[in-house]
């Protein structure tokens, strides 16, 4: 029903992204999908990946702050309005997103992660109209 | 059973200690105006001589010595007897400003290592315990005092030095350390290093510390006595007036015993000099007894305080001073208001944030700016911008309500603002270079 998502905290500082993403790289975590939001002060680099345990641990070891995160991704099919689609499904369910950003696998084509305050009703809401969340294994 | 380093003196009456006072101070006065050319003048100034002074009821008569005096007089203006009789120097870093520099007879390096035994006693400490001395030797004095205190005591001395962090947490396993001696934002480092050495307190023997020599809160001591399994007890002493150990805490914790055979105190009202009485709160005036070397009368510390004679659970009767709440030295003023940076810290604890964070002042088109840096921890990271954003704005708001004045608070990763294993450095104040 959902996967998990890695964030990192990185300061606003020149080559901080280039830092931790360079560590991420070096310690052979493969990243699949990656946002990053910011502020004038800090940022937020959010990661998929096939194992979010060992990236975690990793991350860690490295000394930086990471908080895992349950959010959900969905299939989305390559033609207009199927984004649009879902947003209105969780909004006719009174589901709060947080935040979206898209990601392309492999194995599976183009999805789309959504964070939400509520990810049961969340995935309820969207199976109810047909829409399929996956599970880590789907992705990779 | 309490134990006390010297308790005739600790446990004094009222009238014992003030007989003891009267005579020193008596003769502390003549031999500085015998011998100290700078302060001479300035009695000779204000119509006092030392005839006037006949018990501590005729202090109010001498004139202050400040800081700036202790500049001009650079290095040895003040100094009372000849340099061959004096066997030691310690110096302030001169961080603000010119450096002091101190110098000791070998008696004053006596007296000063039995005010450190005092404190160390005062803590627990016996010939049976490890003493880990880890401030800073050299000129600052904070090593050199409490490394002779703790010989004085027989306790088993490690002179550690500040620094090498892990190797201080080996030493302290293998020698069985149990009492550590240090800055408490050291204190506070070694604790978290134990924590990323994947120790906890059990790992270790301390049973208590002895913390000074910069400005902490009780919210550090819990924090302290919490990451490292101790009791953490204050000590106060300035470079000016030999260094540690001019007060100490007992086991109450609630407040200084101020060594006043040697060091009489008084409070002034910092704006017009006047003698308050106890209970009040104002600058820390101290007035050496019985120093050869460097002896200072009326001495302003620009350190705020109160003094209390309130009887005390540990059976001293030596006078108690507060932590200083703050100093005139670090107080910043900004968009006209007094700000201490004790102030925020108490505010940042408050909040769970750590004590690692630095203030940065600064001047934009005449306006006074504030910016204050704080680690986040890893229990207070989340995911999105919004959580993050509200708490650097609930944190600048708290702000606001202690100093009246709105911070820009900026979140930064752990370890990430410079810690310097001696003195923390937390305000930089840009300011200056515009005038
Ligand atoms: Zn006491």
């Amino acid at each position: 029903m959902s996967v998990k998502q890695i964030s990192v905290f990185i300061e606003n500082k020149k080559g901080k992204l280039a830092e931790a993403t360079r560590y991420i790289a070096d310690n052979n975590v493969n990243m699949k999908a990656l946002s990053i939001a910011d502020t004038q002060d800090f940022g937020i680099l959010r990661i998929i990946c096939e194992d979010p345990k060992a990236a975690e641990e990793a991350l860690k070891e490295g000394g930086f702050i990471t908080t895992v995160t349950d959010v959900l991704a969905v299939a989305i099919s390559d033609k207009p309005g199927s984004l649009a689609a879902i947003l209105e499904v969780l909004a006719e369910a009174n589901i709060v997103v947080e935040y979206t950003y898209a990601f392309l696998s492999a194995k599976a084509g183009a999805y789309m992660i959504f964070r939400v305050d509520d990810n049961q009703s969340a995935a309820a809401a969207l199976a109810g109209a047909g829409i399929k969340t996956a599970n880590q294994e789907d992705l990779f | 059973m309490p134990n006390y380093y010297q308790p005739e003196i600790e446990c004094a009456s009222l009238d014992e200690m003030r007989a003891i006072q009267n005579e020193k101070l008596v003769k502390q006065v003549k031999h500085v105006y015998d011998n100290v050319e700078y302060y001479r003048n300035l009695m000779d100034e204000k119509g006092v001589k030392p005839e006037d002074i006949n018990s501590i009821d005729d202090l109010h008569k001498l004139p202050f010595l400040t800081k700036a005096d202790l500049r001009d007089a650079y290095p040895y203006g003040l100094l009372a007897t000849d340099l061959k009789n004096c066997v030691r120097i310690q110096s302030t870093s001169g961080t603000t400003g010119r450096r002091v520099v101190a110098f000791y007879t070998q008696k004053d390096v006596d007296l000063w290592e039995e005010c450190c035994a005092r404190a160390i006693t005062a803590v627990g400490g016996t010939n049976e315990d490890v003493c880990q001395v880890a401030y800073g030797y050299g000129l600052f004095t904070g090593g050199p005092g409490l490394n002779g205190g703790s010989h004085k005591v027989g306790c088993l001395t490690l002179p550690m030095s500040s620094g090498n962090t892990e190797r201080q947490i080996q030493f302290m396993q293998d020698l069985h350390s149990t009492i550590l001696c240090c800055t408490p934002s050291y204190a506070a480092f070694i604790g978290e290093t134990l924590k990323d050495m994947g120790l906890t307190p059990d790992d270790i023997d301390l049973k208590a510390g002895i913390f000074g020599a910069e400005p902490w809160t009780e919210e550090m001591r819990r924090d302290i006595e919490k990451s490292l399994g101790i009791k953490a007890y204050d000590i106060y002493g300035l470079t000016e007036t030999s260094g540690p150990g001019v007060s100490f805490e007992c086991e109450e914790q609630t407040g200084m015993h101020i060594n006043e055979d040697h060091f009489l105190a008084e409070i002034i009202d910092p704006e017009t000099g006047e003698v308050l009485p106890e209970g009040s709160k104002g600058e820390l005036v101290f007035t050496s007894l019985d120093k050869e070397a460097f002896p200072l009368l009326r001495y302003r510390t620009r350190d705020i305080c109160v003094l209390s004679r309130k009887k005390c659970s540990c059976g001293r009767t030596l006078i108690k001073m507060t932590k200083p709440m703050g100093r005139s030295d670090d107080m910043m003023i900004i968009r006209g208001v007094n700000v201490f940076p004790s102030q925020i810290e108490t505010v940042l604890l408050k909040e769970g944030y750590s004590p690692n964070y630095l203030i940065e002042v600064d001047r934009e088109r005449n306006t006074d700016t504030l910016d204050i840096s704080v680690e986040l921890s890893p229990e207070q990271f989340t995911d999105t911008v919004k959580d993050l954003s509200a708490k650097e704005k609930d944190l600048a708001n708290a702000i606001k309500t202690m100093l009246g004045i709105s911070p820009k608070v900026h979140l930064v990763a752990p370890k990430t603002i410079t810690r310097s294993e001696g003195k923390a450095v937390r305000v930089i104040d840009r300011r200056k270079l515009h005038d």
